[in-house]
């Protein structure tokens, strides 16, 4: 029967193509949208996930990566002598204005990285050595700064500008993940970061730090707390402070969670209502087969199948039409876009509750239906 | 000509007692006010009345797809009325063909697809499903049609495919209503023809709805009902058999 129930559905091709749309464009909605929701959330720890170090140690009081609380320039060494920390090095981070030599002046986020090991630094670099950002003034952008900045016509390696009066030289040209306030950012040393600021009592931004192989870093980091009484998190944790602070503290999670909702909802309303309605009008093919001997079970289970064929069609139609935009708006990384395993797997999820409730309509009104119905 | 009852063969139907109610309180309907029926093997019964004189819903009744509110229903020896509706279900789709008034075809499906519906039921191949119910296509003289959708036939032809689909599981018990109301003449001539040749098999029945007069001749019998009640049942003895 399942072959009569496939010819029954795609026969009436006008709603077919109906609820096909619907849930396409229920799931193209969804996926868009928590796609281009997760892009922003990448986004907001990106600070994070581009120095890509296991322990981050703060202020017992931070809220997220990008609101620095300075620490005593002293934590680092504390920090070493926690048992269990194989190694532990200095960060700076903080917001300074570079003045080009046009005179153009752009705000920066200057990331200090300690000289012996450079730990933090970028893993790809675009351009140039990162390495000769131990040469005498020499920094490292990121391509973001580069395009902030007037492109790469106007800032390339060898580019010479100006923060706080000090002189800056580009070195290299590394590649980061854009961040969600996409500031451009300039590393270089931790010492010279500090020749670059303004003196402040407490420079040093964070501790980056490693427990040693073998122990578990849960047990390294609760360590680090109590002798220090600074704040210690993993790279994950930190990334999923900062980034519940953003759904916190902006309309972001409640912008695109009343998307989502709606996508989800408009998806269940079309599909339901057009699912029925094929249901009701074939009432008395329906009514003809269950007197002809087809079980009500059989008859959900055509159902059924009709409802998540439709449905995995839509799927397959919507991602698709969604990863065709992410692919073509997000290239260049000018909109954030991550269509994750776990995004599809949930959007699979809701569309085949979608289907489940839309049969589930049909199935109750067909048990309903007294095949005497094809009689009248 | 029309004479009185007069039967040898064994009952493939036995109704005693039938009563149908429709509704609740002031506004319930009595449609069947205690029946009495036997329908036997061989024969073709019709059921003939007055509009809304409880033919259709008698017919629902003995087809086991209308729960009655009293009385007693037996096919073929079982017993219907009392078998619960899954199993009824199962017994219906085993030992009975369907013919409506509005041909019921499924309009996605091509004459060979919808003839070979019941035999998709009883979970028989596609492949030999298809293949049974183009020979059947081809008993009722439609073998140049099978691929043909329900839309591009006409209403005899729609209607000879229905008896295809009633009759490939060769069923014991037909029940037809209303089987000629949808055809001109001589289209509903041939199908009662059709219909009588099956009747006449002798282990098989065949039970008519109809106020059709003039197919009255191709029937054994013919049950009268009047306002839910049985008031007559005849023989029919064609002209030269008598």
């Amino acid at each position: 029967m399942n072959y009569v129930a496939l010819k029954m559905l795609f026969g009436d091709r006008a709603k077919y193509l109906m609820l096909l749309c619907g849930l396409t464009f229920s799931v193209m909605l969804i996926v868009q949208q928590g796609s281009i929701f997760w892009g922003l959330m990448m986004w907001s720890q990106a600070s994070i996930s581009n120095v890509n170090v296991p322990i981050w140690v703060t202020d017992p009081g931070i809220a997220q990566v990008d609101e620095v609380k300075p620490i005593a320039s002293t934590a680092v060494d504390r920090v070493r002598s926690v048992d269990g920390v194989e190694w532990a090095v200095p960060l700076y981070k903080g917001l300074l204005r570079a003045r080009l030599a046009s005179g153009d002046y752009h705000q920066i986020t200057l990331t200090g990285l300690e000289s012996s090991t450079l730990i933090g630094r970028p893993a790809e670099v675009l351009e140039g050595r990162f390495e000769d950002i131990l040469q005498p003034d020499a920094v490292v952008l990121d391509q973001w700064a580069v395009e902030r900045m007037g492109g790469p016509g106007i800032v390339t390696v060898g580019t010479i500008f100006e923060l706080n009066d000090k002189l800056a030289r580009v070195v290299a040209i590394a590649k980061t993940q854009k961040s969600f306030t996409n500031i451009p950012v300039v590393y270089t040393t931790y010492e010279r970061a500090l020749r670059y600021v303004p003196r402040e009592r407490r420079a040093l931004s964070y501790v980056l730090a490693k427990a040693k192989d073998g122990l578990v870093v849960d047990d390294v980091i609760q360590r680090i707390r109590e002798q220090t009484g600074l704040g210690a998190f993993t790279e994950e944790d930190f990334g999923v402070k900062t980034i519940m602070w953003v759904l916190k503290n902006t309309g972001i999670g409640i912008n695109f969670g009343t998307t989502i909702l709606l996508g989800f909802i408009v998806g269940m309303a079309i599909a339901g209502q057009t699912f029925y309605l094929f249901t009701v009008e074939n009432l008395r093919q329906f009514g003809a087969l269950k007197a002809m001997g087809a079980s009500g079970l059989t008859l959900a289970r055509m159902i059924l199948l009709q409802a998540f064929t439709v449905g995995l069609t839509g799927y397959g139609l919507g991602i698709g039409l969604a990863t065709v935009f992410g692919f073509l708006t997000a290239r260049g990384g000018s909109l954030p876009f991550v269509e994750t395993w776990q995004l599809l797997l949930l959007v699979l999820i809701a569309l085949l509750t979608i289907c489940a409730v839309s049969a589930l309509i049909s199935i109750v009104k067909l048990a309903r239906l007294e095949p005497a119905i094809v009689f009248r | 000509m029309i004479t009185m009852d007069d039967h040898t063969q064994p009952a493939a139907v036995r109704a005693r007692g039938i009563v149908k109610s429709f509704g609740t309180g002031d506004t319930q309907v009595t449609v069947l006010r205690g029946i009495d029926l036997d329908i036997y093997l061989g024969e073709m019964l019709l059921l003939v009345g007055e509009s809304g004189g409880g033919k259709t819903t008698l017919l629902s009744a003995i087809a086991g797809i209308l729960d009655i509110d009293a009385g007693d229903i037996d096919v073929l020896g079982v017993p219907l009325s009392r078998l619960p509706p899954g199993k009824r279900t199962v017994f219906r789709g085993q030992t009975m063909g369907f013919i409506y008034q509005q041909f019921n075809l499924l309009p996605a499906l091509t004459a060979a697809e919808n003839v070979a519906i019941p035999l998709l039921i009883q979970k028989i191949g596609r492949h030999e499903a298809i293949q049974r119910a183009r020979a059947m296509l081809d008993r009722v003289g439609l073998e140049d049609r099978t691929e043909f959708l329900p839309k591009n036939l006409s209403g005899g032809q729609q209607q000879r495919v229905a008896i295809a689909r009633a009759l490939v599981n060769e069923p014991r018990l037909l029940i037809c209503d209303e089987p000629t109301a949808a055809l001109d003449g001589p289209n509903g001539q041939k199908v009662m023809a059709l219909l009588r040749e099956v009747g006449r098999s002798p282990d098989r029945c065949v039970v008519v709805v109809t106020h059709d007069s003039r197919v009255f001749q191709y029937g054994d019998r013919m049950a009268r009902l009047t306002d839910g009640r049985i008031v007559g049942i005849e023989s029919i003895v064609r002209e030269g058999t008598a």
